[in-house]
Order: structure tokens, then C-alpha cells, then sequence
């Protein structure tokens, strides 16, 4: 309660947060219909009380598909940040504690990625590897590991030389004991900050991969791939684009909110 | 210098490398693709054959020591789905792009710099609410929604733009130029707002206010020009991006450009223009940046004064 109180903003956010994840779990419950189940004399129908969002080309409920996307959208966000964290996370423990020839080697690549937009790279890995969820994961964690080996390094050498490791060191702490115990949990706040600024950005990035065609594929209700799908239909069905797109501002919208306020909770700088 | 080149060299041969590799791991056959997309049965002998012209029956690093000789002859390959040199390809997708991006840094900066200036002059007060309220609700908005949306009040309703085109024109520019440059002025506004801010708290213009000088002349003969140097920084990096194509948003208004392209070459697996495509963007890129820090040294004159000592 008094953690409430006093922060009342990152509070709401964090309900709305929760609010999304739930959706996202129980999606196939809340969806008043089946997302894939197409009735060919129900094509493009507009919003009315029986299909609250219209239909599409298939006939099949936007609605349904919207909440069932949430889920597929954030399934994959989660995903991709997960991965981006720990594999920036050991990279950077890596080339920041033992240095020498890993650092030089590790720190090279993470410049070349870094110095090169990655989207572009990214629509290349998706597109060459065939569009598919796990491809599309695949490409942004190359282009966006990075940024989080950056950090981590800089965070590990600006610990290594504290003098709480060096009295491990000279105890005898085995080395993966002072990893974990020592280096992980100090470094572990600007990691998860890190993350959850970054997940709106990631959940645009991958409906801007699918919106392409080198994302998840029909007849998977994603949102990228939906507006790329209402697309075609933009003269005669705007409902089609206009409900999906809103559904990612929406999502990325509290998301940035909550990364913005969860910072400002945890980062004893602020 | 020299450390700088030899920087942005290795990222060149690292970045074509991993290009190659993906298109060498990748599935599908290129020569098949390109006579299966003349609708006729091709034999395996006739497959054989295209293999061994394209230069696909050659291991790997031969093939791409090839490809490394031919551009250090200005030969980028042939495209196959064109059947044209990639280097035409991408000279042809260049220009749409490039005016694009001109365009765009216009309207970016039309938008950015008046709001920004008025932000953080006001900060704290009404204006400066109101602007990082739009500010933040447009970094949350994708942005080839936002083009689907221009594309069918300002396109369909109201008729003043076509909406599809396939050769570059004023009108066809101003739609995608526009989307881009609300896209990346939610992020500029707020980046000249704190460069703004950050002047105005320095102590040269407590100086200036004590000696009587108005916070006009004060914002527009001492901030202004100081804070020019971070700005160009920030409008280096976003024409970098432009350059790149921004192909979300040229596919969502069927624009010509580089990105267009690339989009249509991947789906073709057009390896060569691929290729070309990703060595363009790092070159394009590299280059800018470049360019913004000499601009740097003879802007700054503290620099200027440092590399002659």
C-alpha cells in the first residue's frame, strides 16, 4: 500500500501492464469468436453488434483476431527481449570481466552491428531465412544484441575493480560464484530497465517485419501482418487497418509509459 | 583518421560477409527461381547450367572473393530478377530515395526546430505540455500506420494525393514525406528541446541576463549557435536512416525507392541486388556520419584549434 502511494503513475501503468498480459493469456477465452474460422457469406462485413470490428476478406471476426493477436504479439515480444538480455547479459560479462583477446573480438562485432541501421539488416535476415516467428526473432536479436553487450560491459568493468570482488578474489570465490553472486544481482536493474523500455519499441519492430511479409504468415492473427492484409482493402474496408493498427498504439503505448515509470522507480539516480 | 577508415572498413567486409553467408544458407534455389518465373518446365540439365553462369556450383569463399574482385571493379553483379547490372538497379532506386529523405529533413526540421525551441524556452508550462504530450503519443505510433492513415483521409477522402505510384513526383512525395518526418520529429522535438534546455543552463547566459541582454537576443545570438553542433549530429544520424530507404514506408505508398526495392528483391531472392542493397546501406550510412564529424571540425573552432596543436 505505501509502495502505491508512493508511486502512484508506475501503479497504474503496471495494472494496465497486467491488464494486457491477461488479455494475452486468456485470449482464446476472451475472443467472442474463433479467430480463424472464415464464413465466406460473412466477407468484409463493417463494425455492427454482432462483429464489433467487422470482418475480413475470409469473413472472419477483426475483433477476435485483435485480442488473439495480443497474444501472439506479446508471446514474441517477450521472447525477443528475453533472449536479447541474457545473451547481451553474457556477452558483456564475458568481454567485460576476463578482457583480453574475448573482449577485442566480441566488442569489434557489437561496433560493426551497432554502426549499421538494423532494421535494414533485419528485414534481410527475415527475409532471406523465409518469414516465420522464430525468423523474425532470429533477425532482431542479431541486429539488437549489441546494445545490451555495450551496457553490460561498461556496468561489469566499472564493478570488477570494487573492493567486495577483490576481497572475493582474494578469499578464493570460485569465479562463477563471483558472477553470479556478486556481479549478476548489481547489474541486473539497468538489464531489466534496460528491457522494459525497449519492449514497445520491439512489439513495433516486429508488426513492421510482419506488416512486410517477412514476419509471422496467414493465417496467424498478428497485427503487422493484418494491416498488410486491410491494406488491400483500404477503399472499401478502412476498418480492416484502422483497428489493428490501433490496437499495437494502444499496447506500445502503455508499455513505453510503464518502461518510462518503471525506470524512474529503480534507478536510484533519478 | 586512418583508424576511422580502417574502422569502417572492417565493418563493410563483416557486414557483405554475413550477407553472403544468409543468402548462401538461405533455402531455394536462385537459378530455379529465376526460370521458373517464366512460366516454362526447365530441365536439370538447363538448371545445371545457369548454376554454373551465376557462378552457384563454386564454393562458398570463392564466391565470395568473386564477388569482393567484381566490386573493386565497380561490378556489383547482375540481378536476376531484372536481368540488369545491380548497380543500375540501385542507382535507380537511389534517386526516389534521395529526394525522399531531402524532403523529409525539410519537413523535420520545419516541424522540430519551432517546437522544440518552444519547449524548452517554455519549459514546464503549457506549450512545452503540450508538445511532449504529442511528442510521446507519436513515438508510440507505428509508423506505417500512420501512412496507411494520411494515405486514406488526405489519398481516398479528400483526393488531393494519388494513392499509388510508381514514378516520382511532387505530389507523390509529399504523403511519405510527411509521415516520415512526424515519425522521427517525435523523437527530434525532444532531443532539441534538451539540447535547448541544456544551453540555457549554462552559465554564460546567466551572464547575459545580468548584463541586461533580453531573453530574445539571448536565445537567438548565444543559444542558438551553440546548440547547432549537437543538432547536426542528431540530423546526420536521421538522414543516415532515410537514406537507408525506409522501406515500411515506401511498400505502404507504393513509392520508388531503395527500400521499395529491397523489399521486392528479397521476396524475389534476388542474391546480387541483396547484397548490393546491404553494402549501399553501410556505405550510405558510414558515409554520413563521416561527413557530420568533419562538419564537426569545421564548425567547432575549439576543434579546429586542437588538431593544428
Amino acid at each position: 500500500m505505501e509502495f502505491i502511494r508512493a508511486h502512484k503513475l508506475f501503479s497504474i501503468y503496471t495494472a494496465l501492464v497486467i491488464l494486457i498480459v491477461l488479455i494475452a493469456i486468456f485470449a482464446p477465452y476472451l475472443a467472442p469468436q474463433d479467430p480463424y474460422d472464415g464464413n465466406m457469406r460473412n466477407v468484409l462485413q463493417p463494425p455492427s453488434s454482432e462483429h464489433l470490428l467487422g470482418t475480413d476478406k475470409l469473413g472472419r471476426d477483426t475483433f477476435s483476431r485483435i485480442i488473439c493477436g495480443t497474444q501472439v504479439s506479446l508471446a514474441m515480444t517477450i521472447c525477443l527481449v528475453l533472449l536479447l538480455a541474457i545473451v547481451g547479459t553474457i556477452v558483456g560479462v564475458l568481454s567485460g570481466y576476463f578482457g583480453g583477446k574475448i573482449e577485442i573480438v566480441l566488442m569489434r562485432l557489437a561496433d560493426m552491428m551497432l554502426s549499421f541501421p538494423g532494421v535494414v539488416l533485419a528485414i534481410a535476415i527475415a527475409g532471406i531465412l523465409g518469414g516465420s516467428i522464430v525468423n523474425t526473432i532470429l533477425a532482431l536479436l542479431i541486429v539488437g544484441w549489441a546494445k545490451y553487450a555495450r551496457l553490460v560491459r561498461s556496468l561489469v568493468i566499472k564493478l570488477r575493480n570494487n573492493d567486495f570482488i577483490i576481497a572475493a578474489q582474494v578469499n578464493g570465490t570460485k569465479t562463477i560464484n563471483i558472477l553470479t553472486r556478486h556481479i549478476l544481482p548489481n547489474i541486473l536493474p539497468m538489464i531489466v530497465i534496460t528491457g522494459a523500455m525497449d519492449i514497445g519499441t520491439m512489439i513495433m519492430e516486429i508488426a513492421g517485419l510482419s506488416f512486410l511479409g517477412f514476419g509471422a504468415q496467414p493465417p496467424t492473427p498478428e497485427w503487422g501482418l493484418m494491416l498488410n492484409e486491410g491494406r488491400q482493402y483500404i477503399q472499401t474496408s478502412p476498418w480492416l487497418m484502422v483497428y489493428p493498427g490501433a490496437a499495437i498504439f494502444i499496447v506500445v503505448a502503455i508499455f513505453n509509459l510503464w518502461g518510462d515509470s518503471l525506470r524512474d522507480v529503480l534507478d536510484p539516480r533519478q | 583518421m586512418l583508424n576511422r577508415f580502417i574502422q569502417m572498413l572492417v565493418t563493410l567486409i563483416g557486414v557483405s560477409f554475413m550477407t553472403f553467408c544468409l543468402t548462401y544458407l538461405a533455402p531455394g534455389d536462385p537459378a530455379a527461381m529465376l526460370l521458373e518465373s517464366a512460366d516454362t518446365i526447365v530441365s536439370e540439365e538447363v538448371l545445371e547450367q545457369t548454376r554454373h553462369e551465376l557462378g552457384l556450383d563454386q564454393p562458398f569463399l570463392v564466391q565470395y572473393g568473386n564477388w569482393v574482385g567484381g566490386l573493386l571493379h565497380g561490378d556489383m553483379g547482375m540481378s536476376y530478377s531484372a536481368k540488369k547490372p545491380v548497380l543500375d538497379k540501385l542507382s535507380e532506386g537511389f534517386v526516389g530515395t534521395l529526394l525522399l529523405a531531402i524532403v523529409t529533413v525539410i519537413f523535420v526540421l520545419i516541424i522540430s526546430l519551432p517546437l522544440g525551441i518552444l519547449s524548452a524556452v517554455r519549459q514546464n508550462e503549457y506549450p512545452d505540455y503540450i508538445v511532449r504530450f504529442f511528442s510521446f503519443v507519436g513515438v508510440s505510433m507505428p509508423s506505417f500506420w500512420l501512412g496507411l492513415i494520411l494515405l486514406y483521409i488526405f489519398g481516398l477522402k479528400l483526393g488531393w494525393f494519388p494513392i499509388a505510384t510508381s514514378k516520382v513526383t511532387a505530389n507523390s512525395i509529399i504523403l511519405p514525406a510527411i509521415t516520415l518526418a512526424i515519425y522521427q520529429s517525435t523523437k527530434y522535438v525532444r532531443q532539441v528541446r534538451t539540447v535547448i534546455l541544456d544551453e540555457l543552463h549554462q552559465d554564460y547566459v546567466i551572464g547575459a541576463r545580468a548584463r541586461g541582454l533580453s531573453e530574445q537576443a539571448i536565445l537567438w545570438k548565444h543559444v542558438l549557435p551553440n546548440a547547432v553542433l549537437p543538432l547536426i549530429t542528431l540530423l546526420g544520424m536521421s538522414i543516415g536512416w532515410l537514406l537507408g530507404g525506409v522501406a515500411v514506408i515506401e511498400i505502404v505508398f507504393s513509392y520508388p525507392g531503395i527500400g521499395n526495392m529491397a523489399v521486392r528483391a528479397i521476396m524475389m531472392r534476388d542474391y546480387p541486388l541483396i547484397e548490393g542493397f546491404v553494402l549501399w546501406i553501410a556505405i550510405a550510412y558510414m558515409g554520413i556520419n563521416f561527413l557530420v564529424d568533419l562538419s564537426y571540425n569545421y564548425l567547432d573552432p575549439k576543434l579546429r584549434k586542437g588538431a593544428r596543436s
